[in-house]
């Protein structure tokens, strides 16, 4: 197996595993702006929470993707083309996402409000279950011929892998974001966050872990088997951690569950990115999909100094933004908006 | 239409749209950190306020170009498949480089700055800002290193029939990205110059017809206060002249700029893309003069039918060669060595599609390059002119009662963003047929190219395209209506629109936020309202 390659698919493994675990609990956030908040107050803590994060968290995805297609170009090219369809309703979703948390502040009517936060709720729910039902499709596989291009039509990609991958970043997401609520808010919303968590755990860890066991199922190896076992036991040791109060280490329990998630299902599908459903002769592989040793020697290099400095500038504005946001550090609206000149195009000077 | 036609509208209107977008934050983002920077040094409350509104106003676009900007990486992928599969050894890594070197800093440092206000130091929030604007501008070189690869390949060798990346070096110094970034930029800073000179003339306009100012014997502006509204006071005229100004020397700077750099472009042109230069001067003939208007079909296959109305003898021997004598090929005479090089039809490869045998058009849409090249240098000139005008007209401190000339100076901030669409167009359809454009000059490595034809993805049907086609064009005509409104309804609300504060407690604006001061902290201080 050639080193550099092998290097590469660890590396996006790691770069899709940090947009999991980064802007898992903003999409589960933006989730949670419709069913889980009770008022505008609630809306904007946990708005606040995310704000000055989110942004950033996106990133990993740009960069997830962008690695792909400079590290693995027939991976990407056959990934993206195959999912044309679910990955435009993610961009879609990502596009109103973003715009509704710059914009629905900017003007102060409740149906305004209401209509981003409705924005927010499901551009983050579609986004999180497109990438989900990508991701698990790259696992197991779609019908590609041998020049890599889809067969059958628009909606050949559709399977249940699809579904079941799209509700397990959708469950892992929002489940991330009570456990971020918890260690990130105070008051009636830190309470209530902590609550739902221990409550729904096991329902919203059910898809993503049947995955992971599927996939075992298919191609696992004994170690990849193992993390599996180590993956259940950390979401055991979230559960526990958060019901005895100790959200901040509930968080990282879980993280550690996604980390070992995801290692066991890139690992057990290693070397092979992208089988095709027609015929195995056609699967995208570690070796047959990737660039030139020299492009990757390239990448490599500089994503061992970017990478890292990276997590270091992003770890400190979590820092800097530590403190906890609850109801009481939410104003007034600040929307201040005297009309100095509201028809000055219209009236005669 | 078929599968290409749509994926190339597709592409078009999103990179267009999306480039509305980022040259105003490349180019707003400068001049607020500039101003902020000015706040930090001198403390005066007027550059305070024209970092809040400025900052309101950039963050009101920002987030327009990050949403958009998914669309950009994720359709090489979706939409262009085959070019993906053939350039990526070598295209994918500027995209990499770009996200993981340019778009992190940038965003994750706007996020600092955005929050930020109480809970960083003056100079720590400042400094976020600027490595904010050095990774848009970074972002800028990654992408046009990436383009200039389409326009001028280098660095790489044909193994197996793709281009395999080589010699870094060449890629990241192409010579063509060296001077399409500069001219990028400044066409960035265009934009902002005229969106500030627009905006502070509407303004200093307003003041005047509210009775605010008033102008004294000597023609001079006597500044005065609105009791009514807060934060009209004198300090708010100081706002919207310095803004002017500001914009105004930023906008001749950078058309200054623009030309430079343009002009160098032209002669890599002329070497790099005999073509493109020949179908920008709508020239059938070898000659050496540049038409400022021409009459007729200027797409029309028949030269006959292009008559140029005006035309200046030796203007475009010297856009290409610097000199005005070198005869300038036309496209009667390029057309044969483009048949001889790269053949007559396209190849009988089902990579084609139903393409497959067409004879190859190897002269682009003339009247969008001939009419593109003029207008991004109309634009961009008529804006340079325009701020040099405003610079005499407001040289007593404000601006004259007249509201066609408010309307001109507002509607006006659209020429710098006209000029950079029109350029980017002219570049983009100038160098069709291909997508990955041969270079005839030993500077290029001659075989590497690749038809726009081959470039579609095989497996996705004309259906889906139109369907993302629909959907694309129609979220983002949306979402192009809101963020106008809420550009308009922010400006017209002046610079307490951005500053609440100054409507609670006047007095409180300087005590509360000197830079040197600590900025006391207080719980209800926690507020993360500049944005949301």
């Amino acid at each position: 197996m050639e080193l550099l390659p092998t290097i590469w698919f660890i590396a996006i493994a790691v770069l899709w595993t940090g947009y999991l675990f980064l802007e898992g609990f903003d999409l589960g956030v933006g989730m949670l702006m419709k069913a889980f908040a009770r008022n505008n107050t609630e809306r904007r803590v946990l708005l606040n929470t995310i704000g000055p994060v989110w942004d950033g968290n996106e990133v990993w995805l740009l960069t997830a993707g962008g690695a792909t297609f400079a590290a693995f170009p027939l991976w990407y090219a056959s990934l993206f083309s195959a999912l044309y369809l679910p990955l435009l309703v993610v961009l879609l979703a990502l596009i109103f996402r973003a715009v509704a948390f710059e914009y629905r502040g900017k003007v102060d009517t409740d149906s305004w409000r209401n209509r981003w936060d409705w924005a927010i709720a499901l551009g983050s729910l579609f986004a999180a279950f497109g990438v989900g039902a990508a991701l698990a499709l790259t696992t197991t596989g779609l019908p590609l011929n041998a020049n890599g291009d889809r067969e059958g039509g628009p909606l050949a990609w559709f399977s249940g892998y699809a579904v079941l991958g799209g509700l397990a970043v959708v469950g892992f997401s929002l489940l991330h974001a009570l456990a971020f609520l918890a260690l990130k808010t105070d008051g009636e919303v830190r309470h209530r966050a902590r609550q739902w968590f221990v409550r729904l755990l096991p329902v919203l860890l059910l898809p993503i872990a049947a995955w992971a066991l599927a996939i075992q199922f298919m191609d696992g190896k004994p170690w990849t088997w193992a993390a599996v076992v180590l993956a259940v036991a950390a979401a055991a040791t979230a559960w526990l951690l958060a019901r005895n109060g100790s959200e901040g280490r509930a968080f990282l329990a879980l993280g550690a569950f996604l980390v070992l998630g995801t290692a066991s299902i890139f690992g057990a599908v290693f070397p092979v990115v992208l089988p095709s459903t027609v015929d195995s002769a056609f699967d995208l592989t570690v070796s047959n999909a990737s660039s030139s040793d020299y492009t990757l020697g390239l990448m490599s290099v500089v994503a061992a100094f970017g990478l890292p400095l990276v997590i270091a500038y992003q770890a400190w504005t979590y820092w800097v933004f530590r403190r906890r946001v609850s109801a009481a550090s939410i104003p007034e609206a600040h929307s201040f908006l005297p009309a100095i000149a509201a028809r000055a195009f219209t009236t005669k000077g | 239409m078929d599968a290409l036609e749509i994926a190339r509208w597709q592409f078009g209107i999103t990179t267009v749209y999306h480039f509305m977008m980022v040259p105003l934050t490349i180019g707003l983002g400068l001049v607020v950190a500039v101003i902020q920077t000015a706040w930090y040094r001198t403390g005066k409350p007027e550059y305070l306020r024209m970092t809040k509104f400025w900052g309101k106003l950039f963050l009101i676009n920002f987030i327009m170009g990050v949403a958009t900007g998914i669309v950009q990486e994720f359709q090489f992928g979706m939409a262009w498949s085959e070019y993906s599969r053939f350039v990526g050894d070598v295209f994918g890594a500027p995209l990499a480089l770009e996200a993981l070197l340019a778009f992190f800093v940038e965003s994750t440092f706007l996020g600092l700055w955005i929050f930020g206000w109480k809970q960083l130091k003056p100079a720590i929030h400042l400094a976020c800002l600027w490595v904010a604007v050095i990774g848009s501008a970074l972002s800028a070189y990654f992408i046009i290193v990436a383009n200039s690869w389409m326009q001028h390949p280098v660095g790489v060798e044909m193994i197996n029939g793709r281009p395999v990346m080589t010699d870094a070096w060449a890629v990241f110094t192409n010579n063509t990205a060296l001077v399409a970034v500069p001219h990028t930029l400044f066409g960035a800073l265009a934009v902002a110059g005229g969106f500030l000179l627009g905006i502070a003339w509407y303004h200093l306009w307003r003041r005047r017809h509210d009775g605010v100012d008033t102008v004294g014997a000597d023609g001079r502006v006597v500044p005065g206060e609105d009791a009514r509204i807060p934060g009209r006071d004198r300090a708010d005229h100081n706002v919207w002249i310095r803004s002017l100004r500001i914009g105004a020397v930023v906008a001749m700077i950078s058309f200054a700029g623009t030309a430079v750099t343009g002009d160098l472009q032209g002669k890599l042109m002329f070497q790099q893309q005999p073509m493109k230069m020949a179908a920008a001067e709508a020239a059938c003939h070898d000659g050496t003069g540049f038409s400022i208007l021409s009459v007729g079909n200027v797409g029309s296959k028949n030269c006959d039918d292009v008559v140029a109305v005006i035309e200046v003898p030796g203007i475009l021997s010297f856009l290409a060669k610097g000199d005005f004598t070198t005869e300038v090929k036309g496209v009667n005479s390029l057309l044969p060595e483009y048949k001889a090089n790269y053949g007559t039809h396209l190849p009988d490869n089902p990579i084609y599609g139903e393409r497959a045998g067409q004879e190859i058009q190897y002269v682009p849409v003339m009247e969008v390059t001939y009419w593109g090249f003029r207008m991004m240098i109309g634009f961009g000139g008529l804006a340079a002119l325009a701020a040099l005008v405003a610079l005499w007209v407001t040289r007593k401190g404000t601006v004259p009662e007249s509201r066609w000339l408010m309307r001109l100076a507002v509607f006006g901030i659209l020429a710098p963003f006209g000029a950079n669409a029109a350029g980017w167009i002219f570049t983009e359809m100038g160098r069709q047929p291909f997508v990955v454009a041969p270079n005839p000059d030993p500077s290029g490595i001659d075989q590497v190219f690749m038809f726009t034809a081959a470039a579609v993805s095989p497996g996705v049907s004309a259906g889906e395209l139109i369907a993302s086609l629909v959907a694309l064009t129609a979220v983002y005509a949306v979402l192009l209506v809101v963020e106008v409104k809420l550009l308009v309804k922010y400006i017209r609300g002046g610079v307490v629109s951005a500053m609440p504060e100054l409507g609670h407690a006047p007095a409180d604006e300087n005590e509360d936020q000197t830079p040197g001061g600590t900025g006391g902290a207080k719980p209800a201080d926690d507020v993360l309202a500049f944005a949301y």
